[in-house]
This record gives C-alpha cells, structure tokens and sequence, in this order.
C-alpha cells in the first residue's frame, strides 16, 4: 500500500508503530518508512477509537451535547465543556453571572496546569527517564482532588453548562488551591533539576522537530506548538472570552521552533497559569453560580462559531442551527488534529528517537484528534 | 578466622583425602558450576528486588510490599509466574538461533563470574590474564543480542539488536582502555593480584586524577555495555517497545532479564575490584593500626559492599536521566570517551614508569 505512494525504494524498512505501541499514548497508528535509523516518511493513519462523536451530538440537546465533549480531549475536559457553554450563550444571548465567569477561568487555568503536568511526565517517558512522571502526577493530585471536590469527578468534569457552572464551588476551593499554588512553586524548580537542566535532554531536544513559522501556520497549527515557532496565537489574547481581557499575563512565545522550544512554552505556560488563578483566588465575586436559563434551550437560525485555548491549542466549535433543540450540524475543531498533521513534515531526515520526543512535544491526545 | 578461602580449603582437603585427584577435582568443578548457577540465581533475584525498591525509592512510591515481609519475596514469585509461563516461539522465526541465543546470554555472564577474586583468596579459576578473560568474553554477548534480534523475524528487534551492536562493539574500547590504565598500574592481569596490590590503598585513592578519570571512563562505559539506562537504546521502550527482546516470553525471556542483571554485577565487581580494591578492606599508607581495624571486616563483606555501591550507582543513573539518542550515543564514544580515554592512558603510563603513585 505504501509503495503505491511513490516514496519506497527497493531496501525500506517500513514499521508499523501503534496502534498498540508504548510511545503513542493510545491508539494512533503511525506507518515509517525508515532509512535505517533514519525516518523518510511518517504516515498517520486514523479511525481506531472513532465515536462519531459529531454525528451524536446532532442528536443530543444543547444540555447534553456537554457531557459528550468531556470525552473527546479528556485532559482539558473543562475547556471543552467551557467553549460548548459558551456558543450557546452566545447564540441565546444569556448573560452569565461574574461568580460564574471567574469560576471558569479557574477551573480552565487549573486544568491547564494539570494537562500539561502530565504532558511533562508522559514527555520525559517518552524519553527514556521514568521518574518525572511521578513527580508530575504527585502536583497532579493536588489538582485533581480540588476539582473532585466541587466538581465530583477527576477527569470528565461536564461541569460547565450554559449559563455559569453546574453548582457552587466547595467551601475549601480556596484553601486548597493556595496549599496547591504553595505546593507548585516549591516543587516546579525540580522539574528544572530533573528535566529541563538535564544536558542529555537538552541534547535531544534541541534542533530537532524544527518547523518554522510559516510551515506551522499552513499545517494549522495552534497552541504550544504554533507559539513555539514564534507565532502570537493566544485565542485568550487574540479572541478574549470570559474575562481573558481583564486579567494580567503573558503570552508565551519561544521562536527557535524547535522541540526544546515547543518544551519550553508549556514550562512557562504553567507559570502563567498560576499567575492568573493567584489574581483571581482572593477576588471571587459572590452571587449566583448559574444564570437563570429557559428549561429548553433552542439556539436561534443560522451558524455559530466559538473558540477556546485548551492545552493544545486551538479548539473551536461550529454549530449550524435550524432554531431547534438540537444542532443541525456540528463541527469539532480539535487542537490534536491539526497539529498531528505536521509530524511528517517535522520527522523527515530525524531518527525514531527523535520522532517519539517530537510527538512528545506535540502533546497528542488521541480521543481528540480522532472523534 | 572464618573465611570462604578457608571453607574452601577445608573442602579440598576433604576431597582429596576421600576420592583420588581426578575424582576430586571433578567434584570440585561440579561444585564450582552449582555455585555459579546458584549466584546466578540468587543474584537476579536480589537485583530484581534491589533495583524495583531502588526505583522506586527515586519515584516516591513504596515498590513491591506485598508478597513476603517488605514485599521482598516479589521477585521469586515473578520467576515462578515467568517459569510456568509458555515460552512461545513466533511464526517465521529461526528457531533454532531464537531459542539458543537466551542461553548464550546466560552463558556470558555465568563465565564471567570465574576470574572474580569475591573475597581474600577466593575465586573460582586463579586465572593469570583474568582481566584479558573477563574482556574477550563480555564481548561474546553482543552474538547473542545479535541473534536476537535476527532470529525474532521482528523488525523492532532488529532494530535494537544493530543498535546494540554498534553500541557494545563501540563502547568496549573505552572499558577496555580503562581497564588497561590499571593494569599499567599494577602490572598484572590476574584479578587477585590486582587486589593485592592495592593493599596500601585503592587505585583510586593512589592513582591521582587519571585513574578518577578511568574510573569515570570505566562506569559510562559499562553502563553502555550492559544496554543500561540512559543508554538502553538496544530495548528502548518508548521507541522499539522492548527491542531485542520483544518476542521473548516466559523463561527465555526471564534468561534475558537476569542475564543483564548478573552482566551489572559482575561490571560493577570488575569495578570494584580494579578502582576500589575490590575485596580489600579500607587501607591507608602505613596506618598499621587503622588498617588492623578494618581487616575485622571480612573481606567478602567489603568486596559485595563495594560491588552494590557501584550497582546502586547505575541504577541511580537509569532512573534520572533520559535516553541518549543513537547518533549521540556513538558520538559520546568516539569523540569524546575514546580520545580522552587514550590520551589519560598515556598519563597513567608516564605516572607507572615514574612512579609517581603513592
């Protein structure tokens, strides 16, 4: 089947990694054609933990359609239930409450920060170095538990509904996240030590998955691995939702666009992260966690697009209403799939190794790139 | 004093008194090859054990503690799993070459243990060119990962098997250069006598800064050789799922696992035994006094004391750092160890010649 592509010479070495293989985190199923060590082409191949997920959402209503999306990139859960409130906010014209908008922020920045905890971990596996990823899950946990106490779950929140959130925060969300913000900033200058330090990593990631800017922006790239080559695609500064605009911080940009790059915006992004919940944390406004919301929701006739910055970029949803309970059409702009679509350009001419580090860097989440 | 040079004396005696000289000595092959086979054993239980409570130690997690007191009998209870469990052959596969190429892995490393001086006076084969031996035949375990990785028909395999290749075959010049600068030194090539020389004082201690850099050279080296963590490029889990071998299963796979354990122990005795005086207690200069002291250590308990340090060392290594990639790893050695390894040979020989050590 290869071969019909044109690119196999007598004496390739062609392997199947996946769809059951340790470095892809899931079922991804990657075809190599190999040179030796040496990768000449990296063909993904798609479909194994398809859900039709769309196509079921066009049967659920503007209530339930939440639930499903918790499903598809399961480490930023809270984003994706936050863009799916949104759009429908936005269609009805629903005014949230300010409780409620600076609940999502945090719980979206507390997600960000446990998504790309274990991003770090499962990269620095990918690697070859096992202990990291016990020192992530450890931050991990603190996280974790917070959200299991307001949210009553760990992964799949589906706490955020049109109109604010589904119920008040626990009384000890405060506390626990200022113990969690304390706990973060004695540990992060570990992960330095442990990983980013380290002479052999810096080794392996520097100069290898280098795409440049333009490259990145026709393979529709966003996130973490669009800053990382020096492109400004913050939609939380670009396209502000919520009360982005009114909070202070930075988008990080590396320009070097290399693995180490792309390494080096989620490090810092965490940083950012904490520094938005430490300006919101002590500035809670009281009031009501939810809008009052008709007990059926009908978005009005026409089309409806709304994006947010989850952990890996870009997600955005497109929703084409007849005016009824449920979306005519519905369209999933995932992070994962897009940025998965620039490995073969980045892979070319680098070892296997290099290929698992660099999709290391890609932070795939396979549920979400194939739906 | 009790000593294993005496029980083995005393066994030799009683040999040659009961049966004539032939039978003795055939009787005490016999019991040389159960002792290995024992060690063997007993050793890759005791790594296993060692190096998941040593990781786990690194990762804040408690490890095995569940079968037996601390959990410390896990170990025999994944080899009696591993020993019940079908050792399955893989269709297309060589099968003759995929089913000797585990015992070809034993085989290395249970050869290896003969020169080995494990306490004063006490080795198995007083080997004139012990260190000659112990070099020519580690290198014979690069067939068998070879053979692998061929015989599995499993191009993952394959690929691990020509990584390591290209590694152990690379990374043995380094060992042996730092192998050599001790020799120099002492100016033998038996073990034991390598041991006694440094009855004033390890090597370490007496060589200056060149043997510390040998010793240096020496560890990278062999955790290479031994396909260790962060140069286990030969079964890189992330990229070749378990590399060479991937379509092992059950015991042969456990042959494997516990060749590489005892191929550790037995780098890390080499170690101890040229750097740090392998069973010789803690001397220094003429101290008559200070050194009496420390001869009421036996000497087997400084020999192992010294050997689990250096293994503790490499397992330290394998679970802090990440992996080198290939071209790295080939660039680490022939630009970087071998040059630096040479030239610091040269050092040690104008240090031998002026008798410059203490």
């Amino acid at each position: 089947m290869v071969e019909e592509l044109g690119t196999n010479t007598e004496g390739d070495l062609i392997i199947n990694v996946g769809p059951q293989h340790p470095a892809t985190h899931g079922v991804l199923h990657l075809v190599i054609t190999l040179n030796g060590e040496t990768i000449k082409k990296v063909e993904p191949h798609l479909g194994y933990i398809h859900r039709s997920i769309e196509k079921m959402c066009e049967s659920l209503t503007y209530r339930q359609y939440i639930y499903v999306t918790s499903r598809m990139d399961y480490l930023s859960s809270h984003i994706n239930n936050h863009a799916c409130a949104l759009i429908v906010e936005k269609g009805m014209q629903i005014e949230v409450p300010p409780r409620a908008q600076v609940i999502r922020v945090l719980m979206d920045e507390l997600t960000r920060i446990a998504s790309h905890e274990l991003w770090w971990g499962s990269m620095a596996m990918d690697l070859g170095a096992f202990t990291p990823f016990f020192h992530a899950f450890r931050e991990r946990e603190a996280i974790n538990e917070i959200m299991e106490e307001t949210c009553g779950a760990r992964l799949t929140m589906n706490y955020m509904v049109p109109g604010g959130v589904l119920d008040d925060l626990h009384p000890d969300f405060q506390r626990k996240v200022k113990e969690f913000i304390s706990l973060y900033k004695r540990k992060i200058s570990e992960y330095d030590e442990i990983v980013t330090g380290n002479i052999i990593f810096q080794n392996r990631m520097k100069g290898v998955g280098v795409i440049s800017a333009a490259d990145a922006i026709s393979f529709g790239c966003s996130g973490p691995a669009l800053r990382g080559s020096g492109v400004s695609c913050d939609i939380r500064k670009i396209y502000p939702y919520e009360i982005y605009d009114k909070i202070e911080f930075d988008e990080v940009l590396e320009t070097a666009g290399d693995s180490f790059a792309r390494y080096m915006v989620r490090i810092r992004e965490m940083n950012q992260s904490i520094r938005i919940i430490e300006q919101l944390i002590d500035n809670i406004p009281e009031g009501d966690f939810q809008a009052k919301t008709k007990a059926v929701l009908k978005l009005p006739k026409g089309e409806f697009y709304q994006r947010v910055e989850t952990a890996r970029g870009e997600f955005g949803i497109f929703i084409v209403s007849e005016g009824g309970t449920n979306p005519y059409r519905i369209k999933f702009r995932s992070p994962g799939f897009s940025n998965l679509s620039a490995l073969d350009h980045m892979a070319r001419g680098s070892k296997i190794g290099d290929l698992v580090a660099m999709m290391g860097t890609l932070d795939l989440v396979i549920p979400d790139i194939d739906r | 004093m009790w000593s294993f040079s005496n029980i083995a004396d005393i066994i030799h005696e009683w040999l040659n008194k009961t049966f004539n000289a032939t039978l003795a000595t055939l009787f005490e092959m016999v019991i040389a090859g159960v002792c290995v086979i024992g060690l063997f054993a007993v050793l890759g239980l005791i790594l296993v054990i060692m190096e998941r409570k040593v990781a786990a130690w690194i990762q804040i997690r408690l490890g095995p503690n569940r079968v037996g007191p601390k959990g410390m009998m896990q170990s025999m209870a994944d080899t009696l799993k591993l020993l019940v469990k079908e050792a399955m052959t893989p269709d297309g596969a060589d099968k003759f070459l995929f089913n000797l190429a585990p015992y070809i892995a034993m085989m290395v490393a249970m050869l290896l243990m003969a020169p080995i001086a494990f306490a004063s006076n006490f080795m198995m084969w007083n080997l004139n060119i012990g260190v000659l031996y112990v070099s020519a035949i580690s290198s014979v375990s690069v067939i068998s990962i070879l053979m692998a990785g061929w015989a599995s028909n499993n191009k993952y395999s394959l690929l691990g098997a020509m990584r390591s290749g290209a590694q152990i075959v690379s990374y043995e010049l380094s060992a042996g250069l730092a192998i050599l600068s001790i020799v120099v030194l002492s100016g033998t090539l038996n073990l034991n006598e390598i041991v006694l020389s440094q009855a004033d004082g390890w090597w370490i201690f007496k060589g200056h800064i060149p043997v510390i850099i040998s010793f240096i050279i020496f560890i990278i080296a062999v955790t290479a050789e031994t396909n260790r963590a962060p140069f286990d490029l030969a079964e890189a889990e992330s990229e070749l799922t378990a590399g060479f071998h991937t379509e092992y299963s059950g015991m042969k796979f456990a042959l494997f696992f516990l060749a590489e354990y005892v191929n550790v122990f037995i780098v890390c005795a080499i170690g101890a035994t040229l750097f740090l005086g392998g069973w010789m207690p803690f001397h220094i200069g003429h101290w008559e006094g200070f050194n009496h002291i420390m001869d009421f250590i036996p000497s087997s308990l400084w020999f192992f004391g010294k050997t689990f340090f250096l293994i503790f060392l490499i397992m330290w290594f394998r679970w802090t750092f990440p992996r080198l990639r290939i071209d790295q790893l080939l660039n680490l050695e022939w630009k970087y160890l071998l040059p630096i390894g040479m030239f610091n040979l040269l050092l040690v020989t104008a240090i031998a010649i002026l008798g410059w050590y203490f």
